[in-house]
Order: C-alpha cells, then structure tokens, then sequence
C-alpha cells in the first residue's frame, strides 16, 4: 500500500493557495480576451483591458488578483489503497491554507462564527469535500472563492412539468438578479439534479471545469450555449456597465433526481475564476 | 469618450455637482477605505450621537478590504467591494456630510435619494482589478479600529486612481442606463 505523508500535502496547499490568488488560469484569460473582441461597449472594453492587465501584473509582481482572496474550498480525490500517514489530513490542509495565506500576504477573510464575526486572522477553516476514488493516487483542487459572486448564489425545487423552460427561466432569474454584484463578466455554474445540496454541488463544480470545454452531453450543451446567449441579452456587460459580455461561459453539470423533483442550483464566479490543483506523482 | 477628468480628493460640492454618470476620473489625494464592520460602527456611534474616529463629511470612503502589504508596497490587492451591503448605513453617512462613494455595484432606491438629496456623487471603480489598483495607491494606514484587521477604517494616499461616475449627483445610474441599451427582450431571445 502507498504512503503519503500529511506534510507533503500541507506543503502543497500552501502553494496551490498562493498560485491560485496570484496567476489567473490560462482559459480564463484566454475567454477574457476574446470577451475583449466580442464587446461593443467601449466601457466594457476599457474594462476587458483593465482586466487583462491586472492578470499580468498580478502574475508577474505575485499580488493577489483581487482582494477578495476568498473562503478555501478544497477538492480532494483520495484513492481508497492509498495510506495517508502522519497526521489528519483536514488538520494538514487547513495548515496548508494558514501557511499559504501567511505567506502569500493574502486576506484572512474568515470569520470564526456567521452571527459574531470575529476572523480566524488565517482564513480557516476551508470548505473540504472528499471523494473516495478507485486506486491509489491523490489529488488536490483548491479553490479560493470570493463571496461578490458566493452571494449570488440561487437554489429553486422546480416541479418535474417545468422541465426545460423552467430552468432556463430560473437560472436566468439569478443572473438577472444578480446583475453587476458578482463582477461581470462571469461564469455561471449550473447543478441539475441530485438533492438540493447536490445540486449546489454540482453547480460549484462546474465552475472548475475549463470555460473553452463543453458539457461533453450534446443535449447540455446545447443547453449550456442557450443559456450563455440569454445571458448575455440581459445586457449587464462588463462590471454591469452595460455589454454584450455578461457570461464568459455557462456550465451545466447534472446527477439523477427523485421522480418528484427537480433540483436546480446556480452558482456563479466572479471573472477571477481562481483553481489550482496538485496531483501527486507518488515521489 | 476615452478622455479622464482629473480630480483631487477631497473634493468640493460644486465638484460633485458637475461630475456626469459615464465619466471617467482619475482621482489623486486622500480616501478613507471602510467596509462592513467599520460602517456598523460608524452607524453605532451617530446613533448614540458620538463622533466618528475620522471627520468623514466631506471625505471620500472607498469600500474595500485590502490584502496585506507584501515587503516593499503599500498595500497588497486593493479593489472595491460590492456596495450594496452597505446601503443600509449609507443614507444616514450621506447625511451627515459624506461626500462620495468609490465601490462596485448598484445601490438601492434609497441610497440614490440620499446622493441626490446631499449632492453626493458614486464613483464605481472595476471590482476585481485589485493589483492594478493596488498600484495607484501610494500610502496607507489604519487610523482607527485596528482590531478589524483588513475592515479596519483606512486612511489612503491615492494617485490616479481610475473610477468612472456610477451614479451622480442627479441620480442617473449607469448600472440602470448601462445595461439598458443592450437588453434584448426575453421575447427576443427566444
């Protein structure tokens, strides 16, 4: 049986905490140029520019993109023959994000309690899922996510006979709704299925998959095409001054459902769509 | 359309007066940065009929909650947070003398009136440009409740610091005229 040791993974959440802050992900950027060539607002392209540059200079003077370094969600696929030694591996991420926010300088954003708010002065604790998966490897996705768009956040229990029409409805509801608040343009994740806290799931997982990649399911995404075009007429544009770019993509991820039901979940990201994930090669 | 109207923070009234939604400004001079927990406090303290730590009327806020300065900046990421969770506080720091706004986002009817009511004026500055605003800001310090860290009151010597006018001192609101113009029916895109 293979061995990984909690140190190892500490050590690499710290990493994964500060790349994500710092270096925007090369589909994002790329989807935020070609925004820059499809937008006829010249305020909207001021700003596509605007934001261009200041991947760069984050990037380059390693400053975080935004100071809304974000709450941690870690993705984490552990296979089920492989040891984890040395210590609980919640406690060894959790000290990988203290580490990482540390030391990259980012904003300790955590509060230790929803009602009284004081911070936890080292942005824990993350938000952890775990996936048991066949095998014996190990991998980590980190996700720092900011809480303009977290807040924009919609679930609706349609009935079964709203179909189509009725998620396309409601998933166009929240973006409308949410109008400049998430910092347009942005992405729009969409969970399908499942129960309600599947399907929020489902939505922020979307979001994880690369924005020039379809739903791999014809039928979604198509759906997913439909649904970025809606948006888009809403006419919010970059930051809602008014556009023709409101979404950079619309991603729609579904998991089977009750016979009564039919969930729906959007989540939304702001255009610092940050992610950044350690495989471990088994060294 | 491209040209920047140059402006010195603080500014006057007559200044805010004449700043027209769409427009975009450089501003250079002094803000104050306060968000969530430093407006409940600002809120706490007007009630009970106390001063404020800092006199604001007159003064710029910027809504944000920077990240900590790395070794040899100012200040680390340092962009606008989303206003709107503000707008309960904002009518009555309107009131009492404020004369501007620099954030991201619409505000409620409410807050509109209030600008209009004092001749204020708010600047929307792009939400998730925080390094390349970090650049124009040249000083910062906290200069009252420390124990908030990153929410602390912010007192910030900017320079060329690029906003556009949001909403002005007549109420026109580009986040309702902005996204107006490309709004296609949702009979249209059917």
């Amino acid at each position: 049986m293979r061995e990984l040791g909690v140190d190892l993974i500490a050590a690499r959440v710290a990493v994964l905490c500060r790349e994500a802050s710092f270096d925007l992900p090369p589909d994002v950027l790329s989807a935020l140029d070609k925004a820059g060539q499809q937008e006829d607002s010249p305020t909207g392209r001021r700003i596509l520019n605007e934001l261009c540059a200041n991947a760069g200079i984050a990037a380059s003077e390693r400053v975080p993109l935004c100071q809304d370094t974000g709450m941690v969600l870690a993705f984490v696929e552990v296979g089920q023959d492989l040891h984890i030694t040395g210590g609980s591996l919640g406690e060894a991420i959790n000290r990988g994000v203290a580490r990482g926010y540390r030391d990259g300088y980012l904003r300790a954003s955590v509060v230790v309690d929803p009602l009284r708010r004081v911070n936890t002065g080292d942005n824990t604790p993350a938000v952890v899922y775990y996936d048991i998966v066949p095998g014996d490897g190990f991998r980590i996705t980190i996700m720092p996510k900011g809480f303009g768009s977290e807040n924009c956040t919609a679930l609706g229990m349609l009935k079964p006979a709203e179909g189509l029409a009725g998620v396309r409805q409601f998933v166009l509801a929240a973006v409308d709704r949410a109008g400049a608040n998430p910092c347009p343009p942005v992405a729009v994740g969409v969970g399908l299925g499942g129960t309600a806290d599947k399907a929020l799931l489902l939505a922020k997982k979307a979001l994880l998959r690369p924005l020039d990649e379809p739903n791999p399911d014809p039928e979604l995404a198509a759906l997913e095409n439909d649904l970025k075009v809606a948006i888009n007429g809403l006419g919010y544009g970059p930051e809602g001054f008014g556009g023709r770019v409101t979404a950079l993509a619309v991603h729609v991820e579904t998991y089977p459902t009750h016979i009564a039901g039919l969930p729906v979940a959007v989540n939304i990201s702001c255009h610092a769509l940050r992610h950044k994930t350690w495989t471990w090669d088994g060294q | 359309m491209d040209e920047c109207i140059r402006i010195r923070s603080p500014f006057d009234a007559a200044t805010a007066g004449v700043l027209q939604t769409g427009q975009q400004v450089l501003l250079s001079g002094v803000i104050f940065g306060a968000r969530d927990q430093a407006h409940r406090r600002f809120a706490e303290a007007l009630a009970r009929g106390r001063d404020l730590p800092v006199d604001l009327r007159g003064q710029i806020i910027y809504y944000v909650g920077p990240t900590p300065a790395p070794p040899g900046r100012a200040i680390g990421a340092a962009g606008p947070t989303t206003g709107g969770r503000m707008d309960t506080f904002t009518p009555q720091l309107l009131a009492y003398g404020l004369r501007g706004i620099i954030a991201k986002g619409n505000r409620s009817p409410e807050v509109i009136a209030a600008i209009v009511q004092n001749g204020a004026v708010y600047l929307a500055a792009t939400g998730g440009a925080g390094a390349l605003l970090s650049r124009c800001i040249k000083e910062a310090q906290v200069v009252a409740y420390q124990d908030l860290g990153t929410e602390a009151l912010w007192r910030f010597v900017i320079e060329d610091f690029p906003a556009i006018v949001a909403i002005d001192s007549r109420g026109r609101n580009l986040y309702q005229i902005g996204p107006a113009g490309y709004r296609q029916s949702h009979a249209n895109s059917r």
